[in-house]
């Protein structure tokens, strides 16, 4: 145990020291003093961790929601919800929100770091060069010279004031003006996907999965084999080359109408279809061999009875601890897609305003990815929890 | 010795045949088990075959062009955008190179990027799972922590962030991209070694050697790390077509490794539609890059059918 904690401590302090001398002193010492803080976590007393996990979801639930309904309401409603939470929720959950909280600020200053670092300047293709004018256009943009300074900065403007600050490239617009509308673009075009990707995923491998190395396996895996193996923009481009260009069903690209909704979300759906179906089939593979369900044909079951009632709750268990990663995977899958069929969308924000170097935008989209996916992360939690009765215990 | 005593968990196969004594009398091991299942599997020896000659075309072709003078970079604007014909049989691109030497030598890194990403994930979650899951504890906890924490940023995020630090007229060629792409593979292998090994670490062939007097590092690597190999080995073979895919993804996004499949099949597919339709810029890398994924895929399923007898079909 000695010699593993001196190789990890060791391997840690170079990190350390590489990140100061890398992006600066400052920041390495914050990264440390968060991931101690995270992990310190480990070692809290339940009743600390319970103290510690309440008051982090009312500074979450305080932040998010002043920017929505005002500084008053937000305040009373996080209070109120947190000290339910105390009150209320199983020490498990205040683990994970006491995790969850933390690592999202760390994540976006690790975004910070990343951004400040890459080479080029919000401002590099200005046309005015002197000093001064630059630090001016600094000074009213808020884009200070350290990533800490400017961290600290934003985090300040996103906890008193609300706001995200100014975004450099579209000129007078603040980054919740630019991001709000996009927002359920995202969101609209995410759920569909993933609410195709399970569906179209479920059937295909509960079929291949109830008759293994029949016709209807072959095909379905077949299937699911093309959508991991093709890049996803080219079976995009493709359907759209069918369906819009030469059979005219569906507007070629663009946003407004459900029809502009259905390729892309299609297409942003298949790789998680495939790799769903993937798991299901083995899900049901291995559910179809157990003993409850020789159990339940044996009392007389039909077998659409069987496989309803029993066996695809088994299928659906490892589908269900997919579906977090699959959810960050496909609202950050919808970089390529928002650009490949012009939605106007996150991802396409985020994209453009990462190689523009716009870095408000950047980090307002970040906080709105982490947000999302940590949320959705916990949603998954619960279902899993809900489902399988040995989690709930542990819950 | 006790490194092929396959430890009898349900992972390993039943039958007691494949519990090897000694060296000379391995004649049934986990191996030639796994071999003999392998070349029964009808999709993974095509997936082999097919993969091995994609190496070599993409190796050996742009020899035999060059010894004819055509290169991937050589330009020729009295020839642009000319549609498959005897001397060029891919094709021409706008500015008049030859599509062949392009799409070979495009997958030469697609490949590289593919296999070198993947092993430097490999080396990282091996280490970094091993340690985590062989010492337990709250080191454990705290490692899995930090693996959760990453797990939190969605991988094309990071790997975006990660490439604008590098801008692409920089002289590191496809190094950022390696690093990029095996920092974000790591943690899935950093995982699954981690869980192998706290099921094997408390098993009697572990404690055997403990009691021998061997030291941790020596158990680990002598004793727990080969029968994780074949883990490993099936993860790996499945990383590396996730990592060409998602080389290709970067490349739609102006953000990839320089000439690579990816590049050819995004830059196809802006010359693909109503307007002007060339289509062999689009078709022809993108049945390379297909053929080299199917090939892995089913590579990598042919081996955890032959390798993992519980998930084998019946």
């Amino acid at each position: 145990m000695r010699g593993a904690l001196i190789i990890v401590g060791t391997i840690a302090a170079l990190l350390i020291l590489g990140v100061g001398l890398w992006a600066g002193w400052g920041e390495a010492a914050v990264l440390l003093v968060g991931g101690i803080f995270i992990a310190s976590m480990l070692w809290y007393p339940p009743a600390l961790m319970r103290a510690v996990g309440s008051l982090l979801l009312a500074v979450f639930l305080y932040v998010f929601l002043q920017t929505v309904a005002g500084p008053a309401v937000g305040a009373v409603v996080a209070i109120g919800v947190a000290a339910l939470a105390w009150w209320l929720l199983p020490g498990r959950v205040h683990r994970r929100i006491g995790f969850m909280v933390p690592s999202m600020v760390l994540l976006v200053f690790v975004t910070t770091i990343l951004m400040y670092k890459a080479p080029g300047s919000p401002f590099a293709a200005e046309k005015q060069t002197t000093q001064q004018a630059l630090e001016a256009q600094a000074k009213k943009f808020k884009v200070e010279k350290t990533p800490l300074a400017f961290f600290s900065t934003y985090m300040q403007g996103l906890m008193f004031e609300g706001t995200m600050g100014l975004s450099v490239k579209v000129q007078g617009r603040t980054v919740e003006q630019l991001l709000l509308p996009a927002l359920p673009v995202s969101m609209s075009l995410g759920l569909l996907a993933l609410v195709i990707a399970t569906a179209l995923g479920l059937f295909l491998g509960v079929r291949a999965g109830l008759r293994p190395n029949s016709a209807a396996d072959y095909s379905s895996m077949g299937l699911a084999m093309i959508g991991i193996s093709l890049p996803n923009f080219v079976i995009g481009a493709v359907l759209l080359i069918l369906f819009s260009y030469w059979l005219k069903w569906l507007p070629v690209a663009g946003w407004g109408s459900y029809g502009h909704l259905i390729l892309p979300s299609i297409t942003l759906a298949l790789p998680y279809a495939a790799y769903i179906a993937r798991l299901s089939r083995n899900g049901t593979i291995e559910v179809m061999q157990q003993d409850y369900i020789r159990t339940a044909r044996a009392k007389g079951l039909s077998e659409r009875a069987v496989v309803l009632k029993h066996a695809l709750k088994g299928a659906v268990l490892p589908v269900v601890s997919f579906l977090g990663p699959a959810a960050a995977g496909i609202f950050t899958g919808s970089f390529v897609v928002e650009t490949l069929f012009a939605v106007p969308g996150m991802g396409q924000w985020f994209v453009k305003s990462a190689l523009a170097r716009d870095y408000s935008v950047v980090l307002g989209t970040a906080i709105i990815y982490f947000t999302i996916i940590t949320l959705f992360n916990l949603l998954v939690d619960f279902a899993y929890a809900w489902i399988d009765p040995r989690v709930r215990e542990e819950l | 010795m006790t490194d092929h005593l396959t430890p009898p968990d349900e992972n390993s196969a039943p039958d007691p045949s494949s519990i090897a004594v000694s060296a000379p009398l391995r004649g049934n091991s986990l191996w030639s088990d796994a071999w003999r299942r392998l070349k029964k599997n009808r999709f993974a020896v095509a997936g082999g075959i097919m993969l091995v000659l994609v190496i070599v075309i993409c190796w050996v072709g742009p020899l035999i062009l060059a010894a004819q003078d055509i290169n991937a970079e050589d330009t020729n604007p009295a020839l642009a955008n000319r549609p498959p014909s005897g001397a060029h049989w891919f094709g021409t691109d706008e500015l008049g190179r030859s599509y062949l030497a392009r799409v070979l030598v495009g997958g030469q890194m697609s490949l590289l990027i593919g296999l070198v990403a993947t092993i430097t994930s490999i080396v990282i979650g091996v280490f970094y799972g091993a340690i985590s899951g062989y010492y337990g504890g709250k080191l454990d906890e705290v490692m899995m922590r930090a693996v959760d924490f990453f797990y939190g940023i969605p991988y094309m995020f990071l790997v975006i962030l990660i490439m604008l630090m590098f801008p692409p007229d920089s002289d590191a060629g496809p190094l950022p991209i390696f690093f990029a792409l095996g920092v974000v593979q790591w943690l899935t292998v950093a995982r699954i070694v981690r869980g192998q090994v706290l099921t094997l670490r408390g098993q009697e062939f572990v404690e055997a050697a403990r009691v021998l007097g061997a030291s941790d590092m020596r158990i680990i690597v002598r004793h727990i790390l080969p029968n994780i190999i074949s883990v490993v080995v099936i993860y790996a073979t499945l990383t590396v077509p996730a990592v060409i895919l998602l080389e290709s993804f970067l490349s739609f996004l102006g953000l990839g490794a320089g000439l690579t499949w990816g590049l050819l099949v995004s830059e196809g597919l802006s010359v693909v539609n109503p307007v002007e339709s060339y289509w062999w810029r689009l078709l022809f890398p993108s049945i390379f890059l297909a053929l080299t994924l199917f090939s892995l895929n089913f590579m990598g399923d042919g081996l955890r059918d032959a390798l993992d007898p519980k998930t084998r079909k019946e």
